[in-house]
């Protein structure tokens, strides 16, 4: 195991320093270059002094490995810069919007779980059956279906037309003004379209993935040998069978994170909901380069740290990975 | 023959053939496009603006008096455009990484698989827009951006499939008798991946449709007066409420393209599985 831990640590710090690299050439591609966005976006006087500042700033004038080593001493401070917008540090900015995602995309990866699970062994058991059918219709569509469209459709129909939710962002405009129990309500109430759409889009991966592996698991022998001393059906299945298939989940969780993390960029841009992935894409669109590069930056940290995490998750319950030590 | 046997069950497996029959519908109708309409998709009749459906604009008209039916057979000939070249450029891509990757091993492996790492830590869309919104947003941007950003997990998958077919004895005899590595690669060990890339790139196709979508939807994805899906979907939203069909048909169309592309895309990996044969 500590061999295994070894090895996984020092891949990941590889990839950690992959990361700062292509997130600081990709800034490096825009056309008149990172100090574009300030002349562009403030016309005043005092335009071209920002620009000397932030050119002394982040080192500008000198070659680009000097600039990238400060950049990156920086940021082992976790001093992500200021934003060009409104000179806020980005840290702070991040920090303000990264609790929503997250709040939003774990209730949503709850209900995942919740829904993809039973779905998927429904699909396994009654393989090649109209329920296999429909499951897979099902979630497929919900893969399938244009995300932003689906939101506008749901937003006209139960935000407009019937009155029920709130359209747009997570508290209403009066919210500071609620007692406690409101205020928790009045959340809840602009959560509900987002994480419903948000789960059932994100149904397809994980219910597929337990069918998949329930079908297969289901071939072996030791589940032949629980049904020859004769467990009923449900045993077998949802204690011999299930655990096994669910074993490859964790990797699964592993990989969904980037999507979870910063994924929601269009569809917390549809929402107006505060979040990071709506900070990204505002930024990006202002060209407000410390604010795109932090968030990117963290984005992929935070992917980072869940796949490691997912991989040792996997070693302490999988003996197979953690005693060949590779994977 | 395996592909004979292949396209037994291929038939046998309702929901890919369901999708296969559709696709060719669509394929069909935006390839015929001429035929099926009398309107040009980009003529203006301003007289004629936001007509609900009726026997002259099949689905009505868009806010410049354009017929919607048109846009949509010419826009899908776009959307399909976009998602065939996206795919095409990522396969290759990503086929061509991880065979080398995998045939090689040792630190070109390592360093190539440490670049797939470093691209997947970052969100897609993210990455797009980065560069999307640096460039010019135009069909070609749009299709090289979406084709050049997806390509890792492919690469991950040949090189893991390449891994365990370097050792198998039709290789190793490859080897003795002298061939070269690009005739090992291309002839010998790329018609064995054939069927996972192709699964993957059908679905690729599928979320290529979908993310060129998603950036018209932002402004930045193919640019009117071109039509794609994505773009007519985009200029409707600000009439949802006096002209439905401008959001309706495309939004239908997107979703039913890219569900038919996924249940092929799911029932094709069916089919290969050599596990299932029952």
């Amino acid at each position: 195991m500590g061999a295994y831990l070894l090895r996984r640590l020092s891949l990941t710090l590889v990839v950690l320093v992959g990361i700062t690299l292509l997130t600081s050439v990709v800034m490096r591609l825009a056309p008149g270059g990172l100090t574009g966005g300030v002349t562009d976006l403030s016309a005043r006087a005092s335009a071209h002094e920002q620009r000397k500042k932030f050119i002394a700033l982040y080192d500008l004038d000198k070659p680009w490995y000097v600039q990238y080593g400060r950049w990156l001493k920086r940021l082992s401070r976790l001093d992500f810069g200021r934003s060009f917008k409104d000179d806020r540090p980005v840290l702070e900015k991040i920090g303000e919007r990264l609790p929503n995602t997250l709040l939003l995309n774990f209730l949503s990866l709850g209900l995942v779980f919740l829904v993809a699970i039973p779905v998927g062994v429904l699909a396994a058991v009654k393989q090649n059956t109209f329920w296999d059918r429909a499951v897979s219709v099902f979630v497929f569509v919900g893969f399938s279906v244009p995300t932003f469209w689906l939101a506008l459709m749901l937003m006209i129909l139960f935000g407009v037309n019937l009155g029920w939710l709130p359209l747009s962002g997570l508290h209403s405009l009066n919210a500071d003004e609620m007692s406690f129990a409101a205020y928790g309500a009045d959340m809840g109430k602009h959560l509900i379209l987002p994480v419903l759409i948000s789960t059932f889009t994100g149904l397809a991966g994980l219910s597929r993935f337990v069918r998949n592996g329930l079908l297969e698991v289901i071939r072996q022998d030791y589940i032949r040998t629980a049904r020859a001393k004769g467990l009923p059906e449900s045993r077998v299945i949802f204690h011999h069978a299930l655990r096994n298939a669910l074993l490859p989940v964790i990797t699964i969780l592993g990989l969904s994170l980037p999507d979870l993390i910063g994924g929601g960029f269009i569809f917390e841009t549809i929402f107006a909901f505060p979040g990071m992935g709506r900070l990204g894409f505002d930024a990006i669109m202002a060209r407000d380069f410390p604010v795109v590069m932090g968030v990117g930056t963290i984005a992929a940290f935070l992917t980072l740290a869940g796949n490691f995490l997912a991989d040792l998750a996997y070693a302490a319950v999988d003996p197979r990975i953690r005693l060949s030590g590779k994977r | 023959m395996m592909w004979r046997y292949y396209g037994i069950r291929f038939l046998g497996n309702r929901l890919a053939l369901a999708g296969a029959i559709a696709l060719l519908f669509i394929g069909l109708a935006a390839w015929t496009a001429p035929l099926l309409t009398r309107h040009n998709p980009n003529e203006q009749r301003l007289t004629e603006r936001l007509q609900s459906p009726s026997a002259n604009h099949l689905l009505g008209t868009d806010d410049l008096g354009r017929d919607v039916f048109s846009r949509m057979l010419y826009g899908g000939r776009v959307s399909l455009r976009v998602g065939l070249l996206a795919v095409a450029i990522s396969v290759t891509l990503g086929t061509l990484v991880g065979l080398v990757a995998g045939y090689w091993g040792g630190v070109t492996d390592a360093v190539l698989m440490r670049l797939v790492d470093i691209v997947l830590c970052f969100p897609t869309i993210f990455l797009i827009l980065m560069v999307i919104a640096f460039l010019e947003p135009s069909l070609w941007n749009v299709m090289a951006v979406i084709g050049f950003t997806s390509w890792p997990g492919l690469a991950r998958l040949v090189r893991g499939e390449t891994l365990s077919l370097r050792e198998r004895d039709f290789v190793l005899a490859a080897r003795g008798l002298g061939l070269s590595a690009p005739r090992i690669l291309f002839v010998h060990l790329l018609p064995h991946l054939v069927a996972p890339i192709l699964v993957s790139a059908t679905l690729g196709v599928g979320g290529a449709i979908l993310t060129e979508s998603a950036l018209s939807f932002l402004g930045l994805g193919v640019q009117p007066p071109l039509a794609s899906w994505g773009n007519i979907l985009t200029s409707g939203k600000d009439y949802l409420h006096v002209a439905w069909w401008l959001s309706i048909f495309p939004g239908v169309a997107i979703l039913v393209t890219v569900l038919a592309l996924n249940l092929l895309g799911e029932g094709l990996r069916d089919v290969f599985d050599p596990r299932e044969n029952q």
